[in-house]
């Protein structure tokens, strides 16, 4: 099974204080580091096992700048076999015009299956994925956090709210936007990294994809970006541990949870 | 003719969800101040009769009524809503953003060449367009976006943003849609439902629960933290990221996907507050949050809370509460 998977890089920022930029429209991101984001992470690995189950293949892409780079290494280091990186040129892509450009490039490859992550970290959207697939006319699912071959279908679990999980077929080719949990995505040394610099990462640019910039009219256009509003919040417990344990087990009692 | 919000319905199991009665609340406030009609589209089966709930929470219920329509489908959905997208010409169209809306309603914003604004957690009507606000970066940033003018914007809320209380108490006109053609063969088919949720614990029920996320750091710590919750009689619950790494059973987990928990106190232990975590904790009155991320979005939800590393605390405990 070809397997196309498209990746994405965000800012780490757990433990991290995030600063608006003097623009308003975007966060300071000089001092903070880079990560794939999790939900590409699994759908990274459940591409390379499929490849590995069906002796396949693996595409992975991105939309970035050269230092975007860097989970296409990551790709390659855990088994893709090609890379491609469709050049952003300075321009802030939205949702649809990210699935525009996958669009363009992946209606070009042989493939069976198509993953992304169901949302990414930082903006949150969730929908490039869906965008894609019905750009390319395929047939869609979000959320999955399972997949089992069959002939020419699939057979998938969709992760629904309250713990419920609906089970359905969903032939191919077809594209499918995966949860966190879906596997335990593999381990990936620098060594690996740095020797998978050596495979080939083609970089494509808009103008080569026939697109012309000046028509990639984002839809959802970002005004302002802002702390989030003051709330009552949490009576923080000060102390040392020791002062704080007794200010917790005084509330616990009080609230009749511990005798 | 006036124009309309457009609120497409969601149910499951032969229940409307509740996020349809939020999306209903926010067309009834919008509608309310910019002289809206808010309609509502609800897709079901031969044997289903859902619009009587939604009596009193809009103005008029579209009902297609059909065999194939009792659990969600995309490719259906989405052609019986550019169907009537096309015949009625909307100002608004607002979904649920589920991972049923998350399938339909970007694909429907491609078909349909409509802009779309997702997990929007407000939405007011400035100029004539929609500006919506959006939580990033796990709840530590909002972002306010514009659409690109258009006849109709697409939106999709994120569960939980609007309060819901009782209806609205308006005359909800029943309006059957006839003459809609309704895909028979799909690419995707379900097959069934089946729940996660059932293990050796209920946590739904406990009146005190201690809950460890992403914080703990290691799976051999989750040792520490059992003693402690055995010492004070307190179950183990937690976060997402456990269950995804396979330290715990899925039904330990609180959120969205997991449970829904209403315990006396609950004491979240390095859990960040994403909101799908902290949309399961809504019921408890007393949450007590220990993270050393003084800039967690648990602090926001959370009664009392103790910016330090979670282990100091949890050593501290048990030696306070002696052997």
């Amino acid at each position: 099974m070809d397997v196309v998977v498209c990746l994405r890089r965000v800012p780490f920022t757990q433990e991290v204080d995030l600063e608006i930029d003097k623009g308003q429209r975007q966060i300071l991101a000089e001092n903070l580091a880079f990560v794939l984001n999790d939900w590409d992470n699994y759908a990274l690995e459940e591409a390379i096992s499929l490849k590995e189950r069906t002796k396949g293949t693996v595409t992975a892409i991105t939309v970035g700048t050269e230092e975007d780079e860097e989970v296409l290494r990551r790709a390659l280091a855990m088994g893709a076999d090609t890379a491609i990186r469709i050049d952003s040129e300075g321009l802030t892509l939205d949702p649809r015009n990210i699935a525009r450009l996958l669009a363009r490039v992946i209606r070009g490859l042989r493939f069976h299956l198509i993953l992304t992550g169901a949302q990414s970290d930082d903006l949150n959207e969730g929908c490039v994925g869906a965008m894609l697939a019905e750009e390319l006319g395929l047939p869609h699912a979000s959320v999955v956090n399972k997949i089992e071959l069959g002939e020419d279908v699939l057979e998938i679990k969709v992760e629904l709210e309250g713990g419920i999980e609906e089970i359905s077929t969903i032939k191919l080719p077809c594209l499918l936007t995966i949860q966190t949990g879906i596997n335990e995505p593999r381990y990936v040394s620098v060594m690996g990294i740095r020797k998978a610099a050596k495979k080939e990462l083609k970089v494509v640019t808009i103008e080569e994809l026939s697109l012309d910039k000046e028509a990639l009219v984002p839809d959802v256009y970002v005004e302002r970006l802002f702390y989030p509003p003051e709330t009552g919040g949490a009576e923080i417990l000060e102390g040392d541990p020791h002062i704080v344990a007794e200010k917790i087990l005084r509330i616990l009692r009080e609230r009749g949870v511990i005798s | 003719m006036k124009g309309t919000i457009l609120t497409i319905a969601e149910h499951r199991q032969n229940s409307l969800r509740e996020v349809t009665f939020e999306l209903l609340a926010l067309a009834h406030e919008l509608g309310k101040a910019q002289g809206l009609e808010s309609v509502c589209l609800l897709l079901e089966g031969e044997e289903q009769s859902l619009e009587g709930e939604l009596k009193g929470w809009c103005e008029r219920v579209l009902v297609l009524k059909a065999k194939g329509l009792e659990v969600f489908n995309q490719e259906i959905w989405q052609a019986v809503i550019l169907k009537v997208m096309g015949d009625r010409r909307p100002f608004m169209v607002l979904f649920s953003h589920t991972p049923w809306g998350m399938d339909l309603a970007p694909s429907l914003s491609v078909s349909s060449g409509y802009p779309l604004a997702t997990d929007c957690v407000s939405v007011v009507i400035r100029d004539g367009t929609p500006l919506a606000t959006r939580q990033i970066y796990g709840g530590k940033l909002f972002a306010e976006v514009s659409l690109r003018p258009s006849g109709t914007y697409l939106i999709s809320l994120r569960p939980g943003s609007m309060r819901v209380e009782n209806p609205f108490g308006l005359v909800t006109q029943i309006e059957s849609l006839m003459g809609i053609e309704i895909p028979q063969k799909t690419k995707k088919v379900f097959k069934e439902f089946v729940d996660t949720g059932a293990g050796e614990i209920d946590i739904s029920q406990a009146p005190f629960l201690i809950s460890i996320g992403r914080g703990i750091g290691e799976r051999e710590k989750l040792e520490e933290i059992k003693e402690l919750a055995e010492r004070m009689g307190a179950l183990i619950s937690c976060s997402r990221p456990i269950v995804d790494k396979n330290w715990l059973p899925k039904y330990h987990q609180v959120g969205t996907s997991g449970k829904t928990v209403k315990p006396k106190v609950y004491m979240a232990l390095g859990i960040s507050g994403a909101f799908q975590h902290v949309a399961g904790i809504k019921g408890s009155p007393t949450v007590i949050a220990v993270n050393k991320d003084k800039k967690a979005p648990i602090f926001r939800v959370a009664q009392y809370g103790v910016v330090e590393d979670l282990f100091k605390i949890v050593g501290a405990l048990k030696e306070t509460l002696g052997g």
